[in-house]
């Protein structure tokens, strides 16, 4: 037993106000391997992990390295135990060259004490060299690819002799091919002796570099598996646990009259590079239409130009029948557009603001929350945030007066909601409504956008999950490298037919053959979206990202044994953040 | 908050609210390492409180005389200090890094010199007018700044640090312009262009105290109602906070970042009047920089941008500046005044990062709280 294990943490539990990360969790890493540690977006990886490189201290439990027990009281104790971690975020500073990054606060001095460049880039050049990391010991940080600065990151490790290295989310920030070479690197690290403890929710990395994946779920070890052994749908099920209920009640939609309309639209991202394209839509009062489609095909743009926040290179968007193209945000509010935002921190909320306060951001200039002397009345502002507070059932703990930083995304979510349908909006444009919430939250945020519809307004819901498009939407609109490739009623709607619009088949309908051949093309899927979500030049990559993202779901779809829409999709996770 | 509560207690809530306590603490703190550095050069500390007694009860200790006249030249110094901070806390509360408190000072000391020397001497109009004129020179110059940020995305803290220099040399060409002016000085101001008042004059036994007073209190007043209570305020302070949410709903950054230039500049241009008109007898071809405008940035540092934190401050750094002379009547270096000014923002720098501390743990507890899988909580904490 004492030497089967590079790491053994056993019985890890850790509580954090109000949650419990880590529950009784037990990981034992065995010498020379890599070992996936699958799970949801808060499922308890990352504190697991900070546990091990002495970030946290856990509540109770018992951390083994090689076999002996070891108090981990910070990092430093972490390095000098050979546990290196590269994070997501990279700690490199960018004006240093990659020799001076890696020998930075452990230098090899001349005998005078200056610092001995030439045997830190020699040194660098070796391990470079022997792991086949590739990087050039003389090279600047700023002008390396991101995929170079996580090599270096790497490699940091390496010099300071790490057996045991920990990467978190490691192909999240890479390209396709990135993440090829990043995959090629753990295994020669591995034959090279180390081991690898890999954070990811991606299926495809592990089944292709694993040998062990133990599965979190909510703070508890949910399976610890022989990867060889299992399938990825497999996985993705002791991942998701019960299969979470996606589908709504909801009964036909009554269309009325048109009240969004996007005619021939063109939209630039701020590098000028053309994201949506002639882009044409209708929404009517009374539906859903969802933007189904992976993330970075345009539909951010898509949707900032229609609220107002980013110009319209070309087309009209006509709001109410009103040309709205040329309209300020403030103008397309008093039209009745609402917004809920797909990064609610950024966009959707003020955290240093109270709630009463962020609730009033779009409609303090009115009666009764300001009089026409300019002042606001707080009593109005309050009052009304306390309505809605109980209508929408939002938990903040000192009310209205609440700051609404402190509050947790699920909260937040539902008062931007709140802010939004209490502006009785004729449009409602939503995207990624329940991105990081928990399954209450993103229930009780699926009904309201209903209530909505069935209210008498137009729903444009963008959504990276094809699941919550089936769900919620009446119409659904395949996006593809910023162009519609097709609409279709949600009756006739399935994964299949809109996950060939989204790889971007004109014609929607038939299987392709992108569909019939899932595991092949599930590769660049993580990679596209990751890619596409920053931003990155990733036009021309979204096609194939596209393509096999829905390939991948389809591999975990067709496997699952309970079938149909509804599961929270597994193979997808990746696109939470 | 609480709006059932009397006066006194919500203007405590609003010292509550600005973190008065630790202001207070971090104040304290100064003082402690001033004496010990009295004490270190050898004299004696007493001497430095007798100073700061001196200077605000007006009880001399070691004559054992009172003279109201030092409580009058404390609030008059510290008028222009309130002033400039509150220039310097208003921009900062929107987001903005005003360093051009002092060339918007400058232009609103020259403008005022301009009314009071050409403009119509009918008592009680002729300084309104001084002081109208330099409000309104201020606002102009800080605009100037907001429309650039505003339009063209110029750094204000660029262009408010060049626009120093443009006011201050604009300032000595145009003065040296007036007619009887020479290198240094121009003639008189009439009597009427003056701040005097007699009623705080003689209640303070002949001190510099002017109507500057009332004005300054005003704009105390004027800087709370308009950042709190407002429709212009509430959006000031959401583009302060998060400019792309406030965006998001609908408010016009770009309008408030020139409206909130525009407005720090007004109060440092009344700063100059009050200086300009109050202090002075005749106009000034500047020599040098008065710094008010700089000083002003350590006023609403330690102030907390807040109103009445920012009065405060104020006249914390006016007692200190008052009380200079007198500590070294005492034998206190005057350099110690200094050292206790620079340690006091030292301190509230400390202050901030205490608090950056304590947000990076909130942040680490929250990130583990959710325990994001993809998320590393040093890193999130340190970002935010």
């Amino acid at each position: 037993m004492n030497d089967d294990y590079a790491i053994e943490m056993i019985g890890i539990t850790k509580a954090f106000p109000g949650v419990l990360a880590n529950d009784r969790v037990s990981l034992r890493v065995r010498p020379n391997s890599i070992h996936a540690l699958l799970g949801e977006n808060g499922a308890g990886k990352s504190t697991l992990m900070s546990i091990l490189f002495g970030m946290y201290r856990p509540d109770a439990g018992i951390v083994r390295v090689g076999g002996r027990d070891v108090t981990i009281r910070d990092p430093n104790d972490a390095t000098a135990l050979g546990i290196g971690m590269v994070h997501q975020h990279f700690k490199l500073v960018r004006a240093f060259t990659a020799a001076e990054n890696v020998v930075l606060g452990a230098e090899p001095r001349t005998k005078d004490g200056s610092l001995d460049l030439a045997t830190a880039e020699e040194r660098v050049a070796a391990l470079s060299e022997r792991y086949g990391l590739d990087v050039d010991p003389r090279g600047r940080v700023e002008s390396m690819s991101v995929g170079a600065q996580q090599r270096l990151e790497i490699l940091k490790l390496l010099y300071r002799d790490a057996d045991t290295l920990i990467l978190d989310e490691p192909t999240a920030v890479l390209r396709p091919q990135e993440v090829d070479d990043l995959l090629g690197i753990m295994r020669r690290l591995k034959a090279e002796g180390k081991t690898i403890i890999l954070i990811t929710h991606k299926l495809r990395e592990i089944s292709e570099t694993a040998e062990r994946c133990t599965i979190l779920r909510r703070g508890r070890v949910a399976g610890d598996v022989d990867v060889a052994a299992v399938t990825e749908s497999d996985l993705a099920a002791l991942m998701v646990g019960r299969n979470v209920d996606f589908s709504v009640r909801k009964g036909p939609a009554n269309p009325g009259k048109v009240v969004l309309s996007v005619e021939n639209l063109s939209v630039r991202d701020d590098k000028g590079v053309e994201r949506v394209r002639d882009l044409s839509l209708d929404v009517r009062a009374g539906e859903i239409l969802g933007i189904a489609g992976v993330d970075g095909n345009g539909q951010g743009e898509l949707v900032e130009a229609i609220v107002g926040l980013r110009p319209a290179a070309s087309g009209r968007i006509l709001i109410g029948g009103t040309d709205a193209t040329k309209a300020t945000v403030r103008e397309r509010i008093l039209l009745g557009v609402g917004h809920v935002p797909e990064d609610r921190r950024k966009h959707g909320l003020i955290a240093e603001f109270r709630l009463d306060e962020n609730l009033a951001l779009k409609s303090f200039r009115e009666e009764p929350y300001s009089n026409r002397f300019g002042f606001i009345d707080r009593k109005a502002t309050a009052a009304r945030a306390s309505v809605l507070i109980e209508r929408f059932d939002v938990r903040a703990g000192e009310g209205p007066a609440t700051l609404a930083g402190s509050m947790s995304g699920g909260n937040q979510q539902k008062a931007i909601l709140a802010r939004e349908i209490d502006g009785a909006p004729a449009l409602l444009v939503v995207s990624q409504p329940t991105r990081g919430l928990d399954v209450g939250a993103i229930e009780y945020v699926h009904e309201r956008i209903v209530a909505e519809r069935d209210a008498g307004r137009a729903v444009l819901l963008v959504s990276f999950e094809l699941d919550e498009i089936l769900a919620l939407c009446d119409r659904i609109a395949a996006i593809s490298r910023g162009a519609i490739a097709g609409i279709v009623d949600a009756a006739d709607a399935d994964e299949r037919r809109i996950g060939a619009m989204m790889a971007g088949a004109a014609d929607p309908g038939a299987p392709t053959a992108a569909a019939a051949k899932p595991a092949a093309a599930a590769k660049p899927a993580a990679a596209g979206r990751s890619a596409g979500s920053k931003k990155a030049p990733a036009t021309e990559k979204s096609s194939g990202g596209s393509q096999s993202a829905k390939a991948t779901r389809k591999a975990n779809f067709t496997k699952n044994p309970s079938g149909g829409k509804r599961r929270k999709n597994a193979g997808n996770a990746g696109e939470e953040r | 908050m609480n709006r059932k509560l009397p006066l006194g207690d919500k203007v405590l809530d609003a010292f509550v609210e600005s973190r008065a306590a630790v202001s207070v603490l971090v104040v304290a703190l100064g003082f402690a390492c001033g004496t010990v550095l009295v004490l270190a050069v050898g004299r004696n500390p007493a001497g430095m409180y007798a100073g700061i007694l001196q200077t605000l009860s007006g009880w001399d200790l070691t004559r054992g005389t009172w003279n109201a006249r030092y409580i009058g030249e404390w609030i008059a110094t510290s008028m222009p200090l309130v002033l400039c901070g509150l220039s310097m806390a208003f921009a900062a509360r929107t987001g903005l890094f005003n360093i051009g408190a002092e060339g918007q000072y400058i232009a609103g000391l020259t403008a005022a010199q301009f009314v009071a020397l050409l403009g119509p001497g009918i008592p009680g109009l002729h300084w309104a007018l001084a002081l109208a004129a330099a409000v309104a020179a201020g606002a102009a110059w800080g605009a100037i700044a907001g429309a650039l940020k505003a339009r063209f995305e110029v750094s204000e803290v660029v262009a408010t640090i060049m626009l120093n220099y443009v006011a201050f040399f604009l300032s000595r060409w145009m003065t040296g312009l007036i007619p009887g002016a020479n290198t240094y000085r121009t003639p008189d101001f009439p009597l009427t262009a003056r701040l005097d008042d007699a009623f705080l004059r003689s209640i303070t036994n002949g001190s510099r105290l002017n109507i500057g007073l009332w004005f300054t209190i005003g704009s105390v007043l004027v800087f709370w109602l308009l950042m709190e209570r407002t429709r212009a305020g509430f959006a000031l302070r959401a583009t302060g906070f998060n400019r792309e949410a406030a965006r998001a709903a609908g408010i016009s950054v770009r309008s408030a970042t020139a409206a909130s230039m525009a407005v720090s500049g007004a109060f440092a241009g009344l700063a100059g009047a009050v200086v300009a008109l109050g202090s002075f007898s005749y106009g000034r071809v500047l020599g040098g920089l008065d710094n008010y405008g700089f000083d002003g940035i350590a006023v609403a540092l330690v102030g907390g941008s807040t109103a009445f934190g920012t009065a405060a401050a104020g006249l914390l750094f006016g007692m200190l500046s008052s009380a200079r002379p007198l500590m070294q009547s005492r034998g206190i270096p005057k350099e110690i005044a200094l050292i206790i000014s620079g340690l006091v923002v030292v301190f509230v720098s400390l202050r901030a990062a205490f608090k950056a501390a304590g947000d990076l743990m909130a942040a680490r507890t929250a990130a583990a709280a959710a325990s994001t899988g993809s998320e590393n909580p040093e890193i999130e904490g340190g970002a935010a």
